[in-house]
């Protein structure tokens, strides 16, 4: 099967928004995106231990001057609710693109209580959220949430639907 | 109650000492008391303190020293939030900023909601923990005269500092709490508050 383009034009949405940090808990799904920024001298990439680390990432470069995106999975949102305190006290963007599991096709039972449970747990926090389903969709979804985030301060979550990643397949 | 790392530094004397002449120094401070102890010290648009996002302080001290390499970053911070954040030790290490530092205030309790006994109190050192973290370079401090020696190295290297200060409580010294008031005066002192 070809790889799919979007996820290179969701890169160059993200150069084109001024985005020059790029941290991230590692995905399947933000695999494409990880290599490009790692390739990339103009994007300082960091490697995070649990994802609420990047929410604070992204506030300290804000403080600095430069522009953040958070790469996670649905499940690490769970991890970042306190966090999300930050962006929303402190009036700061925030850019996060998330993968989702657990609702559609998904093998493994315990990715859907957080997969269920991620837009609803965002929209509590303050975080505004939008969906990607469509590949054609993609990357002009980022480039209007990232001028959401950086121009009108505030924090938004872009859901990349699992129907868009594909179901992750397990092979005995 | 006395516990084993029970240390005797005075927290506000330590914290003066580390912001002598600031300069153009970042600072951004844990929630609760390091907030109160950087704020008597002399509050400054270059100050960020934490009223909440416990365990956030490091990180946003990362996100800071990798968009601005060419100043230098301190975060202040409890025994209670660090933590919270210990994960961050390993990503700092592995991001390798070199104009990050850590100063960790140290009285193995968590001092705002009653003195219970943190871990550092119990078991947890936590300058080994920066170490085995990748940390090439922690220290640990008992005395005033350990704290001037440390004072040029956090200003100058990506140092890992424990300060073993005393558990007494200090009157609280209450800086801005507004978030987006701090943001704000923060990006206009360093330049980048067009964007």
């Amino acid at each position: 099967m070809d790889q799919p383009t979007w996820p290179a034009d969701v890169y160059v949405a993200l150069k084109a928004a001024g985005v020059t940090q790029l941290g991230y808990v590692p995905d399947a799904g933000h695999a494409y995106l990880i290599k490009a920024a790692q390739a990339d001298p103009a994007m300082q990439t960091v490697v995070l231990t649990t994802e609420e680390e990047g929410i604070a990432l992204a506030a300290g470069a804000w403080l600095g001057g430069q522009r953040t995106v958070m790469l996670m999975q649905s499940s690490g949102v769970g991890n970042c609710i306190n966090m999300l305190s930050l962006p929303v006290a402190c009036r700061m963007p925030l850019l996060t693109l998330v993968t989702m599991r657990g609702e559609w096709g998904e093998f493994n039972p315990w990715q859907v209580p957080m997969g269920t449970a991620t837009g609803p747990v965002l929209t509590a926090a303050g975080v505004h959220v939008r969906r990607a389903d469509r590949p054609d969709e993609a990357a002009e979804m980022v480039a209007a949430c990232a001028a959401l985030a950086f121009d009108s301060h505030v924090p938004v979550a872009v859901l990349f639907s699992q129907r868009l990643i594909g179901a992750k397949v397990f092979v005995k | 109650m006395s516990l084993p790392n029970s240390g005797t530094l005075d927290r506000r004397a330590v914290v003066a000492a580390l912001l002598r002449d600031p300069g153009e120094l970042m600072v951004v401070t844990g929630l609760g008391s390091a907030t109160y102890d950087v704020g008597a010290a002399g509050d400054r648009p270059l100050n960020f303190y934490l009223w909440g996002a416990m365990g956030g302080s490091a990180m946003i001290g990362l996100g800071l020293a990798l968009a601005q390499p060419a100043r230098r970053v301190l975060v202040i911070t409890g025994d209670g939030e660090m933590l919270m954040g210990m994960g961050s030790l390993a990503t700092i290490a592995a991001a390798g900023a070199a104009n990050l530092a850590i100063a960790v205030l140290d009285n193995a309790r968590y001092g705002e909601t009653g003195s219970q006994p943190s871990h550092t109190g119990l078991t947890t050192d936590l300058a080994a923990v920066a170490a085995a973290c990748g940390w090439r370079a922690t220290a640990t401090a008992h005395g005033m005269e350990e704290v001037e020696a440390l004072r040029p190295r956090l200003r100058s290297e990506p140092l890992f500092a424990v300060l073993r200060i005393s558990a007494v409580n200090k009157p609280r010294h209450l800086p801005p709490r507004d978030g987006a008031y701090l943001t704000d005066r923060f990006r206009r002192a360093l330049g980048v508050a067009g964007g």
